[in-house]
């Protein structure tokens, strides 16, 4: 059966994966790395179709903070997060997944978008020198991340880079609870990232010649479940400075986060959450006006949000040690005129007045 | 206003017979060793001042002044070395902190304004030379082309929005030093005075304290002095609590922070001391 498999696949090398059994429109999608997403529609008025993705796994050494600690990164495509891939419910997604034979590990996929066999995990284990081609219907709207799942080796795998975002939009567009449209300008693709790098006897981060001897030492830092950094997009400071996310006042962000391991709580100082479909599944209705959201780990979240008011906001996780201190923080810049009736400074840092005789001792009140 | 003047001429005499005095009365070095300190002749320079200072309520850009300082200064060629700052420590003077690189002969870094503060006591204790912290005004004269005046564009005043993404910008375009840790005395060059590693990857401490100040066509009013927040230079001119040590860069803030608190001191000429107490008794004569 194997050897009639392989011969049946010999005589069509060409069309690798192009099962059409389906007889459905195919599209093939290049895929743009994070914080940005490919262009896709909102709504659409077509049919389900086939939606072509190929995610390249990359082993490789990164750097992940200002003072050039290192680490070895497992990625997709090369990129922490892995890009995200957009289709509409009701589409099938076809995705090759290539380990190529520069890479030493066997790699896979878990898509928690996908329906049966661990998700994809269990049908595309790839040694280096290897691809396959996985294709699985998006039968549930939503944002849900993907990540790399080999066995006995899976917490090492995603907390090293292997994960990334799938946006299942409902094919009529986004709604708010009582099914008004809601539409985006753009796409802010937020992937959260705990790190896990080890240090020598003095406290310096280690450096290793191999994503292998890497492992051991690696594996204890995870046990203790404090990361060293738990970044954006990769790397302390990746959304910052020049990096900075941008919009203008009026501009709407479809804000996605996703964290495919531990718990985070993303929050916009200065602004809010519209609509925040805090589980991230288009199904439910989106909660509005949040102050702060939480997405589970081995979840993805989304956010709709409106610009009022320009200047430099700052997106964090609120565990604010997390945040301020280990990396995870984004600046969004944003440009527009102030809008004096949302805020205004009626009186600018100043001496405190004399108090008047016989006004009232705050401190007497509160005693 | 009279005995004012007397001071100020005073402080003229002061600072011309100042460095002979200073070379006389400098005893044989004792255990911790000369300080290499190099002597500056006062000559004008531009200045900006530093704090916080505003017009009409809203935030403009510090004065730029021509300024002179009323007398030569003496200023160590470089920081305060880890080895250096070391024998302090071992002498129960000065805390101690981490030395990540263990390196000797590198500046100390990863201390606070009372650190720098101590070490500046212990060591004019021990010398019998009067040691301190630079004012801002000193050490960017002493500094020359090394000090950064990063004044922001005129911005509408109406908008806070405005300046607030000037200030983002010109943050996130500073350039980072190649080299993160200390590294030894002179790697970062000497300036035009004669002086090692100013704006180098080390940020010194200043004994200016914060001030906020407001503008108005005649004058200048300084309404709040916060020396719970020093001024700190280096590769740009920052304001930081007394007590930090390992700054960092986070949350709000962006570029590049002021990851190395280090520092180097001024020779206090010994007149000058004469002339702070002729300072203090012209101060308690006008008070009464």
């Amino acid at each position: 059966m194997g050897a009639a498999l392989a011969a049946l696949m010999m005589t069509t090398p060409a069309l690798a994966g192009a099962a059409d059994d389906l007889k459905l429109p195919r599209e093939h999608i290049d895929l743009v790395a994070p914080p940005f997403v490919h262009p896709h529609e909102q709504a659409t008025k077509a049919g389900p179709k086939i939606v072509e993705f190929k995610l390249t796994v990359q082993e490789k050494e990164v750097v992940i903070d200002d003072a050039g600690t290192k680490m070895w990164a497992m990625t997709y495509n090369g990129s922490m997060p892995g890009p995200m891939m957009v289709v509409h419910e009701g589409d099938y997604v076809e995705l090759t997944l290539v380990n190529p034979e520069t890479n030493t590990m066997p790699h896979n996929i878990d898509l928690h978008a996908a329906t049966g066999g661990l998700g994809g995990g269990a049908l595309t284990h790839v040694n280096p020198g290897e691809q396959t081609v996985l294709r699985f219907k998006a039968t549930r709207p939503g944002v849900f991340i993907y990540h790399c799942a080999p066995e006995g080796m899976i917490p090492w795998h995603v907390v090293s880079g292997m994960h990334g975002t799938l946006m299942v939009l409902p094919r009529d567009g986004l709604k708010d609870g009582a099914g008004k449209s809601l539409h985006y300008d753009k796409v802010f693709y937020i992937g959260e990232n705990d790190l896990y790098v080890p240090k020598d006897e003095n406290g310096k981060y280690k450096t290793y010649d191999s994503v292998g001897e890497s492992y051991s030492d690696t594996m204890d830092v995870m046990r203790k479940l404090i990361p060293t950094h738990e970044v954006f997009e990769g790397r302390v400071g990746a959304l910052t400075g020049k990096n900075a996310l941008t919009a203008k006042v009026g501009e709407t962000v479809l804000i996605v986060h996703s964290e495919a391991n531990s718990d985070t709580r993303p929050h916009l100082i200065g602004g809010h959450g519209d609509y925040v479909w805090e589980t991230g599944k288009f199904n439910n209705p989106p909660e509005r006006d949040l102050e702060t959201w939480f997405v589970r780990g081995g979840s993805a979240g989304a956010a709709l949000y409106t610009f009022r008011e320009p200047g430099v906001y700052a997106y964090v996780n609120h565990n604010l040690i997390e945040a301020v201190e280990l990396g995870a923080t984004a600046h969004i810049k944003v440009e527009g005129k102030w809008n004096e009736d949302l805020m205004k400074q009626i009186s600018p840092p100043s001496p405190i007045p004399p108090a008047k005789i016989g006004a009232a001792d705050p401190v007497a009140v509160t005693r | 206003m009279l005995l004012l003047m007397k001071v100020k001429t005073a402080m003229l005499a002061g600072a011309l017979a100042a460095p002979v005095v200073a070379a006389a009365l400098a005893p044989s070095p004792p255990s911790p060793g000369p300080v290499s300190a190099t002597l500056l002749a006062s000559t004008s320079f531009t200045y900006r001042a530093a704090g916080d200072f505003s017009r009409g309520g809203r935030p403009v850009e510090g004065p730029l002044r021509e300024l002179r300082l009323p007398t030569d200064l003496r200023i160590m060629k470089r920081q305060v070395t880890v080895a250096e700052y070391g024998r302090c420590v071992d002498e129960g003077a000065c805390p101690r902190v981490a030395v990540p690189s263990g390196a000797q002969d590198v500046p100390v870094v990863g201390v606070s304004w009372h650190d720098a503060s101590a070490y500046a006591a212990w060591i004019s204790h021990k010398t019998g030379i009067t040691y301190r912290l630079p004012t801002d005004e000193e050490w960017t004269f002493a500094a020359a082309e090394k000090a950064r005046d990063e004044a922001l564009p005129l911005v509408d005043p109406a908008d806070p929005a405005q300046a607030w993404i000037a200030r983002y910008e010109a943050e996130s375009s500073r350039e980072r030093p190649s080299a993160t840790t200390p590294q030894p005395g002179g790697t970062f060059g000497t300036n035009s005075k004669g002086l090692d590693d100013l704006a180098g990857n080390v940020w010194e401490w200043t004994d200016s304290c914060f001030v906020r100040t407001s503008l108005d066509e005649k004058k200048e009013t300084v309404t709040n002095v916060n020396c719970g927040v020093r001024i700190v230079e280096g590769a740009h001119r920052t304001y930081m609590t007394d007590f930090i040590r390992d700054p960092k860069s986070g949350g709000c803030a962006q570029g590049v922070p002021p990851t190395n608190l280090g520092f180097r001191l001024v020779v206090e000429p010994s007149w000058s001391v004469i002339a702070s107490t002729v300072r203090g008794i012209a101060k308690l004569l006008r008070g009464t």
